[in-house]
């Protein structure tokens, strides 16, 4: 099993959440893990990634190669396209399609989409905003994402659900329960 | 000694997810550290963080705090050591600039209790000015290097850095990059050790660094550094792996390993010289080089192996790297660098689409340094040719738009004392804007300087009551700014508060302007929590 996934999104967005519950999931499972965080300058609203890999044989290099990225995950439309050139030809986009714009050159929305449909079937763009606040958990748009990705990921997802508890347990059972819909939700959105 | 990628993970019990800094930080602590010294500074500042947060740290009562500076800091750690006591520093490679005094003489001293230097270097400058490996100051000064290779070489490395400091009793520099500092791993730990009783040097002439002790200690330091490159040939980091196709050999170093090893799928065809423990390895590099034609030197960072092999091998041997143009020269490794110099043909790949547009970082809404900059702005705009001395930290942000406020921007602490040496030009208005953090770190003795001339400058500390751009560790001044400028010798009627909101942006265009009118030195302190820190606070 070897799983090399991008997390995307701007600084302050909450994609190493995400990293963290499938960090947790990863130990569970006795794999391999290596995960490359941005710190420093660009969270200051820059955009931020990190290079999540997991495998049952050991993993050399911290960053993701080009070409080989099996999943990239992003919580804003156009920081999933920055990482287009480390994804796999066979590999995935799972986005939100929600535009965080703190930039006056932001692209059009109509020019971001054009970029998704010409990748056809290996997206799944969708507003995991309108989801997670559907779901009564407004500030889980990340695990929502997550739960989408989780087909992708060769998982369990009841383990992933127990490493969410495991994530949120100190924010108490609210908050434990809001995000096991969270990632519930955009599960269903994958599997439809 | 453990290797990361020998251990079989589901065997382990003790076993964590850890960040390399992280994982170095809970190495020391397993190895019986007493102290440990930082100032905050990316990629390093986690070193630190994990010690204030770890139980057994805190139940030992090891010592660990912010410090105001990095030469405070190793100066700190090197008392700790006179004591017998194990201590660790902490810094950013830009850091270790400052702090070099110490270090440089502590091999002079050398160590009793074990002395560990983290220096981070921060290749691509995610974070930092400048791309400076911190390897040269090792040979510099003498001192052994390790270069943890993944986060397990970390965790390993600090007991093993302790060992080392105390048997040749001199400090050991231990280098970390970005990729390794920040990237997380599982990590397998073992049992704690006690710490060091307290106990004196025995060489006690050498610790007072007068002529005539130093004279005697300059050439056994010479011939320990000789000793310790023995020492590098046994080393559990460095090692010589064999393989069939010597028409190539690779000396690969730290975190550039992995990349080689990724490139050909963990199997190298050609063999490969690993590097994590310097002074090198000199009769390892010599048998490759014996048995090779050709020679691939894959480092992170400046070419620092390179250089020296190129003058110990001479010409009949090929080399390539970032000296010969097969690798960049500037910014970090990455497996497709590595796989172009070593003839790999890389992995097909889609283009970035050309509607990507970069996305720069930016001060916060609700940051106290934005209402310090459109107030300055407007001040500024009543004069012809006003300039601004910008300094390290968030506020640094103020050169980009829309601030565009800031001319220049090269040190901790360099804005009060370049303000001052342009105003001794002739340049008025000469503004200095530096947060409370770096001020404490290397503006207060600038200003002194600007104090005792009575510099028709204006300093404008933006207080926000912590170190804000690493995330928001204790910043020393807290609290005390203006005590501090009055200590100096500022004139108190020059001394001025304010808070930095928006609403107050009318009343600090007002006072910019008249304390910039004022044709002598005036600091203003202007004061706004970090929204960052303060979101936590109130939860």
């Amino acid at each position: 099993m070897k799983k090399d996934i991008i997390l995307a999104g701007v600084g302050g967005q909450g994609i190493l959440t995400i990293a963290k519950v499938i960090g947790i999931a990863a130990l569970e499972n006795g794999l391999y893990l290596k995960q490359a965080e941005v710190h420093g300058m660009s969270q200051r609203g820059g955009d931020v990634q990190s290079g999540l890999r997991l495998s049952s044989d050991p993993i050399h290099s911290d960053l993701i190669p080009l070409g080989s990225a099996d999943l990239i995950i992003s919580m804003e439309p156009m920081e999933a396209l920055r990482y287009l050139p480390w994804l796999a030809p066979d590999g995935q986009i799972i986005t939100n399609t929600v535009p965080l714009v703190n930039i006056v050159n932001y692209p059009e929305t109509e020019a971001l989409d054009a970029e998704f449909d010409a990748l056809g079937e290996r997206v799944t763009a969708f507003d995991s905003d309108e989801i997670a606040r559907a779901a009564g958990s407004p500030r889980s748009a990340n695990i929502v994402l997550l739960g989408a990705a989780s087909p992708y990921l060769d998982i369990d997802a009841d383990t992933l659900r127990d490493c969410i508890r495991q994530r949120f347990g100190s924010k108490g059972e609210a908050a434990v329960e809001a995000n096991i819909k969270a990632f519930d939700a955009g599960r269903k959105i994958s599997l439809q | 000694m453990l290797n990361f990628a020998d251990t079989n993970l589901s065997d382990m019990k003790n076993k964590q997810l850890l960040l390399g800094d992280e994982a170095f930080a809970l190495g020391a602590i397993n190895a019986g550290l007493s102290g440990a010294y930082a100032y905050p500074g990316t990629p390093s500042t986690e070193i630190l963080e994990y010690i204030q947060e770890n139980t057994l740290a805190r139940e030992r009562g090891i010592h660990s705090y912010w410090s105001s500076n990095e030469k405070t800091a190793v100066e700190e750690a090197l008392g700790m050591s006179f004591c017998g006591k194990r201590s660790i520093v902490s810094m950013k490679h830009v850091g270790l600039n400052v702090a070099a005094d110490p270090f440089v003489n502590s091999a002079m001293t050398g160590a009793n209790g074990g002395v560990l230097v983290g220096a981070a270097d921060d290749p691509s400058m995610h974070s930092s000015q400048n791309e400076q490996d911190s390897r040269f100051y090792g040979a510099f000064a003498l001192l052994p290097v390790l270069e943890p290779s993944n986060q397990q070489e970390a965790y390993d490395m600090a007991a093993y850095g302790f060992e080392l400091s105390e048997k040749y009793r001199v400090p050991v520099l231990v280098r970390f990059v970005t990729r390794l500092s920040h990237s997380r791993a599982v990590v397998v730990t073992d049992e704690p050790t006690a710490e060091n009783a307290l106990h004196y040097p025995v060489e006690r002439p050498q610790w007072v660094l007068m002529p005539v002790n130093s004279r005697r200690r300059y050439p056994r330091l010479i011939e320990t550094y000789e000793e310790l490159k023995a020492v590098s040939e046994e080393s559990p980091f460095n090692k010589f792996i064999e393989a069939p196709d010597h028409s190539t050999g690779i000396i690969a170093s730290g975190i550039a390993y992995n990349y080689v090893m990724e490139a050909f799928g963990g199997n190298p065809p050609y063999p490969v010289v690993k590097i994590s423990q310097y002074p090198l390895p000199q009769a390892m590099i010599a048998r490759l080089a014996l048995e090779c034609g050709r020679i691939a030197v894959i480092e992170e960072g400046q070419p620092v192996i390179e250089e020296r092999i190129r003058g110990l091998l001479g010409a009949p041997v090929e080399i390539i790297g970032k000296l010969s143009g097969e690798l960049p020269r500037t910014g970090e490794l990455t497996v497709e660098a590595v796989e172009k110099a070593l003839g790999i043909q890389p992995k097909e790949r889609r283009a970035m689409p050309q509607v990507v547009v970069p996305r720069p970082p930016a001060l916060c809404q609700g940051c106290g340094h934005r209402d310090v900059y459109n107030a300055l702005n407007r001040a500024l705009a009543d004069y012809e040719s006003p300039k601004v001395f910008g300094d390290i930290g968030c506020y640094t942000l103020g050169y980009l738009a829309p601030f565009n406020a800031i001319d220049t921007v090269v040190d901790m602490g360099a804005s009060i004392t370049m303000a001052k040496g342009a105003a001794d030009a002739g340049q008025h208005p000469a503004i200095a804007v530096i947060g409370d953090s770096t001020f404490t770190h290397s503006g207060m003795t600038g200003l002194l300087d600007a104090i005792n001339e009575n510099s028709p400058i204006t300093v404008i500390i933006s207080d926000n009551l912590t170190t804000g751009m690493t995330g928001g560790q204790d910043s020393q001044g807290t609290g005390k700014l203006r005590e501090i400028c009055l200590g100096l010798g500022a004139d108190p009627a020059h001394v001025r508060t304010i808070d930095s909101l928006p609403k107050n942006v009318e009343e600090m265009y007002h006072l910019f302007r008249e304390e910039i009118d004022y044709k002598g030195l005036s600091v203003i302190i202007s004061v706004r929590e970090c929204i960052q820190t303060a979101r936590r606070h109130k939860k």
